[in-house]
């Protein structure tokens, strides 16, 4: 991929030229402009978000510790599952990557900041405002949402609790912010490149993250239109949804996952470019395939598009349309396979060692693969009328967004980590974070598998007797999961504040722009953009 | 660097900011192509919304339909709501004639409309109707009652394997929304 021909001399030109001249206090956070700035901001967010969202799964897991209702009414029940994906999918999850892309992105490309700096500050500053609306509604009379993260219509329109209003604001501001985030990465990435750096010789990381601000850029505005339809129907009297005014339920459905599919891989996508980076660094050989590596990204893209009735398998479909969609949702497997392969190939006969990144990466390659196959089993209709609603689709689903997801971006901050704080992390509480959370992590969604398949729903706060042996296991391994994080917590805290100092290249085998400069990277970097043959 | 390329940056954003919006309305505009799609295909189970002449080229006496009503009402309509029977023989090409019954319960003056779904859904497009009150929204007043009219038949060219079609009606309270 890249090269680097002036690689000390741009250590030293960021020191010599660039005081780092920024504001004191909170005022740096509230008006930065800074990439790096804006992409701590993003992570710190995102992390308490994460937290947020964890303790609403401990409280669904702590009322499905054993059968019948002990801790929480049905109805909060459902507003802890609602607000506990929206946390996590807007909250969490696609602002760490959003995050990850601010701070990398500049640095990988050669660029001195984002291209449209001031936009990055406001993208980032509105989404506390978002989550502060979606999180007030849980005090309210009334409660929060209750209709589930995909807010199906008429639960969200004819039954709401009155919640609807605050949730529909919240999710407008929350694709605002992202569509903004998105045009921000599309144009810095196409006009901000170092010369020499053409678009194949980007590093995957830098691809993945083009392609996913491509899918953002589709699907959000079609979010937003199907959130402004749900608050017009609640309570402006037009029938979008509405069969009585000649509208239609399973419409909502269409429109939502014409949005809701290509956002799963939205938050899968960029994971592939996280691992793509550190898998060769820890096992010293370059990305096996590269070329097809980026061909696979666009093809899973395109496909995402055209398999979103496959959600919708029991609504009662004709079979042309329910083979349609099998087919090219099973087609997915296809690009994704390559993937899976070529990581596998990085590995083969590499010097591999394994420090927390590579362990967090490895471990994404095998628990992502599993997932992908339950989100195989759940592709074929037939079978899917037995799974659809069940746990063995939450099974699933947290398979390839914590297990997946989650865990890149736990390899991205241990891997980066070094170049952020300019101190290495503790190598052992890393493995503890590690190994804690494997364990606990499957534990806590393995068993799901079963309850799927023995017929245990969703979203109900109660169950038959027969479940509740594995709910037990499944809930210890939430909450030991939950506590977990908390290792994760105080390594990043105490890495921030010291530790062994960082070299510029941190890794062995790390490759890449972002290693030439120093540890902690200047505040200011590649002012003069670097050549790169 | 970035100043070199302020143009471009300005024309990238413009661009993507066009197909920002154009999504937004892509949002919208699949609630129109969604009812064509529905319409010219026959899914989803939805009839025709308006009244057709009849059309049939005699009746096809070799076959018998059952054609069953279902009717329901909506949660928020305490209205009494039942067809005058339960299902009808009928030959392709035959037309009947069916009343529902309907009541206001409520102790109020209210104004219902009438949603029908013909399953299976492939049949829907051969369920010709002439004449169903689901065209009009029924306005009834507290207490009142009123027999109401459906005549249809079913298109001779329904595919042979449908044998038993059904016919729900869900009524629906629209009486805050018609304050006409």
């Amino acid at each position: 991929m890249t090269t680097v021909t002036d690689t000390m001399d741009n250590v030293d030109a960021q020191h010599d030229h660039h005081a780092d001249h920024k504001m004191t206090g909170i005022k740096r956070w509230l008006l930065t402009t800074n990439h790096k700035d804006i992409g701590s901001l993003y992570l710190w967010f995102s992390f308490i978000m994460l937290l947020t969202g964890g303790a609403m799964a401990m409280v669904i897991r702590a009322e499905l510790f054993q059968p019948g209702l002990q801790i929480v009414e049905p109805d909060f029940f459902n507003q802890m599952t609602t607000v506990h994906g929206l946390i996590m999918v807007f909250g969490a999850i696609m602002p760490a990557f959003t995050g990850l892309a601010n701070w990398m992105i500049p640095m990988m490309i050669g660029a001195p900041d984002m291209a449209l700096p001031r936009l990055n500050n406001w993208s980032f500053w509105i989404l506390p405002f978002a989550f502060s609306i979606l999180l007030a509604s849980l005090f309210m009379e009334g409660g929060g949402p209750n209709f589930g993260w995909t807010f199906y219509a008429p639960l969200s329109t004819t039954y709401s609790n009155g919640s609807t209003a605050f949730f529909v604001f919240a999710v407008h501001i929350m694709g605002i912010s992202s569509i903004m985030g998105a045009i921000n990465i599309i144009v810095t990435i196409m006009n901000m490149r170092a010369p020499g750096m053409t678009y194949m010789k980007m590093p995957l990381f830098v691809w993945t993250f083009f392609i996913t601000a491509y899918l953002l850029i589709a699907v959000m505005p079609v979010l937003a239109g199907t959130v402004t339809m749900v608050l017009t129907d609640t309570y402006f009297g037009t029938s979008f949804f509405d069969a009585a005014g000649g509208g239609d339920p399973v419409l909502f459905q269409h429109i939502f996952w014409f949005f809701g599919h290509p956002e799963v891989y939205i938050m899968i996508l960029p994971a592939f470019g996280i691992v793509s980076t550190i898998i060769p660094a820890f096992a010293r050989k370059p990305l096996f395939g590269y070329s097809s590596m980026v061909y696979a990204t666009a093809s899973i893209a395109f496909l995402s598009f055209i398999v979103w009735a496959h959600h919708m398998f029991t609504t009662g479909m004709p079979l042309a349309g329910e083979l349609f969609f099998m087919y090219c949702t099973m087609l997915i497997a296809v690009p994704t396979g390559v993937k899976v392969f070529n990581w596998v190939a990085t590995m083969w006969r590499g010097a591999i060692t394994f420090e927390t990144p590579m362990l967090f990466s490895i471990a994404f390659v095998i628990l992502f693969t599993i997932g992908g196959f339950s989100g195989l089993m759940l592709a074929m209709t037939p079978v899917d009328f037995q799974y659809h609603d069940t746990y063995f689709v939450v099974a699933h689903f947290h398979y390839v967004l914590v297990t997946g997801s989650l865990f890149s971006i736990f390899a991205a901050v241990y891997y980066w980590l070094p170049k952020w704080t300019g101190h290495m992390y503790s190598e052992s509480l890393g493995r503890w974070h590690f190994w804690c959370s494997i364990i606990s992590v499957n534990v806590l969604f393995f068993p799901m598998h079963f309850l799927g398949l023995a017929g245990m729903p969703r979203r109900i706060p109660d169950y038959a007797l027969q479940f509740a042996d594995f709910n037990k296991w499944v809930s210890i391994g939430g909450f030991a999961f939950g506590l977990s994080q908390l290792i994760f917590l105080a390594l990043v805290i105490k890495c921030v504040r010291a530790g062994k100092q960082a070299e510029a290249k941190s890794w062995e085998g790390a490759e890449g722009l972002e290693w030439t400069v120093a540890s902690p990277a200047p505040y200011h970097t590649f002012a003069t953009p670097p050549k790169v043959d | 660097m970035a100043e070199q390329n302020q143009p471009q940056i300005k024309k990238s954003v413009i661009k993507l900011s066009i197909t920002v919006v154009a999504m937004f309305g892509f949002g919208f505009a699949l609630v129109p192509l969604y009812d064509v799609f529905c319409e010219v295909t026959g899914l989803n189970g939805k009839t025709a919304s308006e009244a057709t002449t009849y059309q049939a080229n005699g009746i096809d006496e070799s076959r018998t339909i059952t054609v069953q009503f279902l009717s329901r009402t909506a949660k928020n309509a305490a209205w009494q709501f039942k067809p005058e029977m339960n299902s009808i023989q009928v030959h392709p090409g035959e037309m009947k004639f069916v009343k529902f019954y309907a009541k206001n319960n409520t102790g109020a003056d209210a104004v219902a409309q009438a949603v029908p779904s013909v399953s299976p859904g492939q049949a829907a497009n051969y369920f010709q109707k002439i004449e169903c009150f689901c065209f009009n929204q029924q306005p009834l007043q507290a207490n009142e009652d009123v027999w109401m009219p459906l005549q249809f038949y079913v298109d001779p060219e329904l595919p042979e394997d449908v044998t038993e079609l059904t016919l729900s009606y869900t009524l629906y309270d629209v009486t805050a929304t018609t304050d006409s």
